[in-house]
């Protein structure tokens, strides 16, 4: 029991990396970025390909080494992420949602067959594994390294989440998604917002690529797929646009998982996660922290 | 009959039959009127030869009489097995078109209910031994069911929210046909997992054989006939009442829901009527392939068969006909382009939607006056344009 509880916390915890960029790039522009679960897989591999390139020097797997490749593979995953939005989103901003949907699933297509080209279509295994002494708390294995893991994750969304509330270029955000065109009047810079957000959405979904890749081995060119699909379900769930929304959400489906995947098998864990996904839309379309929004016209 | 002696049927239609009148001779010099403008151009007023014809009504004849040449001008069975996807295709094409181009709803799992087709039709004609085509009206009440447990629950949400859940429901189709291992009272292995439907019976009409392999000129015109009609079904579907009312809704839903439409239905008949198209193009390619594995419902699949509708042109029917084509047989002609060709469907994507929101072959924007005297008179038509009915004064 607690050992399924902790499992869902640690899954979570990268949900709610993924989710938070797509929620607050929902949030800002009202598009769903379909690519950014590959961001997630590009993170993955950027990490791999700067851990095989330093090679020995960080066989022997320490953290530290990780945490800079990790850091790095962040301002890769950023920078991409407002080029993307620069190149293939900002052209389609003011085109009816259905273009910019569409945009974004071909965006998505280029990332993941692009990778395949460069890097090969077979899962690469991560030079790096994160194996460690386990602690027992109340029935629970509890590796280290998942601790760590967890407290980065932690970490960038309460830094996130300061740097939204905080900073003059949160609030600018915010205020863009609420009313892009005045922001505009007001002297708001709002495209270099947008840029910003892509840029630190895609940073965090970096990071939880990096850590996923390091802590579960393997990386393969479609592994950004299933969870672009799962950190949106999250997001809904926490209610699309909030960003404590996003991290509740993550959390709540990780746990669900995992308690899906003890009761069910593991071969329905995505099953199940999508018939939630699908009766809480019904139920509840807003989220649980979402407040009703109106479709513009 | 115009109730204004002498002043022309050209008037315009906002008129209040009340109101004081300009002189008559004002609406004939020259004047264009808004009905003026609804009908097309006689002459070739900017219309060069390539757009008439284009925009020919027996386009469709003749498209129909190159599928049918088609096969005598390169017989191989490689040629006529890529014809034979190629139709399959459009059929996916043509159902997906109602749903994204008429409706504007965008389905990102479209592939499940090509799968559903397969799956029921293939399962139970092994089971039953039935031929593959008595399964249709089973295959296309599955198709229903699917699209009212999809759409039903769905469709009143917003926009972004649906393509997410159908690209969710096509993962839990193709994972749950993954799952799950059925076997006969016989124990003949009837959906085995991973492996899927294998042994499936090819196409049959009474004593006839149109097997892929066996006789491969009846199986491509066997699913010739299927395609046409379906395509003629979707043709006409979109330019009836039903058409009108989807593509109201994919031009402003609210103004549509004001205007009378009862939107949640209208949709789900798009999401239904989507779904029964994908479901026969699924009979079709089980009979072909005889054999039909999860692999073959993936993701990607969906993504082809939304790149052939954005490709040529959402809600254009010819446009979207030719995407499928192109879309399905360029695979097939460019083997070697190989790992390039997905990313260049990708980069495609994006292009077109930025430079080319309208696809290759779009839709006309004007549509076409019925002619007057082919019409069937009903109360209103028997009048001339201009008579409005007296409009209705408000106490």
């Amino acid at each position: 029991m607690t050992q399924l509880i902790w499992n869902g916390i640690f899954i979570g915890a990268f949900y709610a990396l993924v989710a938070l960029g797509y929620s607050m790039v929902y949030g800002i522009i009202k598009l769903l970025n379909f690519a950014h679960g590959d961001i997630y897989m590009l993170g993955a591999f950027g990490g791999f390909a700067m851990l095989t390139a330093f090679g020995g020097s960080v066989a022997g797997g320490s953290i530290v080494a990780l945490l800079i490749v990790l850091v790095l593979s962040m301002l890769g995953t950023g920078m991409f992420g407002v080029v993307l939005e620069r190149v293939a989103y900002r052209p389609v901003r003011t085109a009816p949602r259905l273009n910019a949907l569409i945009t974004a699933v071909g965006a998505s297509f280029t990332i993941e067959y692009g990778t395949s080209l460069v890097a090969g279509p077979n899962p690469e295994v991560y030079p790096v594994q994160l194996s460690g002494s386990a602690l027992h708390v109340l029935d629970a294995h509890i590796n280290i390294q998942q601790i760590v893991l967890v407290g980065i994750a932690v970490a960038l969304m309460i830094a996130m989440n300061l740097w939204v509330l905080r900073t003059r270029s949160g609030r600018a955000m915010r205020a863009i998604s609420q009313d892009p065109k005045a922001c505009l009047y007001m002297g708001v810079n709002v495209d270099g917002v947008i840029s910003w957000a892509f840029f630190i959405g895609s940073a965090l979904a970096g990071a939880a690529g990096v850590m996923a890749g390091a802590y579960f081995g393997t990386v393969n060119f479609l592994m950004g797929f299933i969870i672009g699909l799962k950190a949106f379900t999250a997001a809904v769930i926490g209610g699309i646009g909030n960003i404590p929304g996003a991290v509740l959400g993550g959390i709540l489906l990780g746990l669900l998982e995992s308690f899906g995947t003890a009761w069910l098998g593991g071969q329905w864990r995505d099953v199940f996660t999508f018939v939630v996904l699908i009766l809480l839309l019904t139920v509840r379309p807003t989220g649980l922290l979402g407040e009703r929004v109106t479709e513009r016209v | 009959m115009s109730p204004f002696p002498g002043v022309p049927t050209e008037q315009p239609p906002d008129s209040d039959p009340g109101a004081p009148q300009p002189p008559a001779s004002a609406w004939v010099a020259g004047t264009e009127t808004a009905v003026d403008r609804l009908r097309p151009k006689p002459a070739a007023t900017g219309d060069n030869f390539l757009t008439k014809a284009l925009q020919n009504r027996y386009l469709g004849w003749a498209a129909l009489g190159i599928a049918i040449i088609a096969p005598f001008v390169d017989g191989s069975s490689f040629a006529i097995g890529v014809m034979t996807n190629a139709l399959i295709f459009v059929m996916l094409a043509v159902g997906l078109n109602i749903v994204v181009g008429y409706c504007g709803l965008l389905d990102l799992g479209f592939a499940a209910f090509y799968a559903i087709g397969a799956y029921v039709s293939g399962s139970v004609a092994k089971l039953l031994e039935w031929p593959i085509l008595a399964t249709i009206p089973l295959v296309l009440a599955a198709a229903i069911v699917a699209g009212v447990v999809i759409g039903g629950p769905t469709l009143r949400l917003r926009s972004d929210y649906l393509a997410i859940v159908t690209l969710g429901f096509g993962e839990i189709i193709r994972i749950t046909a993954n799952n799950i291992t059925v076997t006969s009272p016989t124990q003949m292995p009837i959906i085995s997992g991973p492996s899927g439907i294998y042994g499936i019976p090819s196409l049959s009409f009474g004593g006839l054989d149109l097997g892929p392999v066996s006789n491969p000129l009846g199986s491509y015109f066997a699913t010739l006939l299927i395609v046409a009609i379906g395509v003629l079904i979707a043709s006409r579907l979109g330019r009836g009442k039903l058409g009108r009312a989807w593509r109201f809704i994919r031009e402003d839903e609210d103004a549509a829901e004001a205007m009378g439409i009862h939107t949640y239905t209208v949709k789900l008949a798009a999401y239904i009527a989507g779904a029964m198209f994908g479901g026969v193009a699924g009979i079709l390619w089980a009979a072909k392939q005889t054999a039909v594995s999860p692999t073959d419902f993936q993701f990607l699949y969906s993504a082809l068969i939304l790149m052939a509708v954005v490709l040529g042109g959402m809600g254009s029917i010819p446009g979207v006909i030719l995407g499928a084509i192109v879309i399905s047989a360029l695979p097939d002609l460019l083997t070697g382009a190989g790992a390039w060709r997905y990313v260049i469907f990708g980069v495609l994507l994006i292009v077109v939607m930025i430079f080319r929101p309208q696809g290759l072959w779009p839709h006309r924007a004007v549509e076409r006056v019925r002619r007057r005297l082919r019409s069937r008179s009903g109360p209103y038509d028997a009048e001339p344009p201009g008579s409005a009915r007296p409009p209705v004064v408000a106490p």
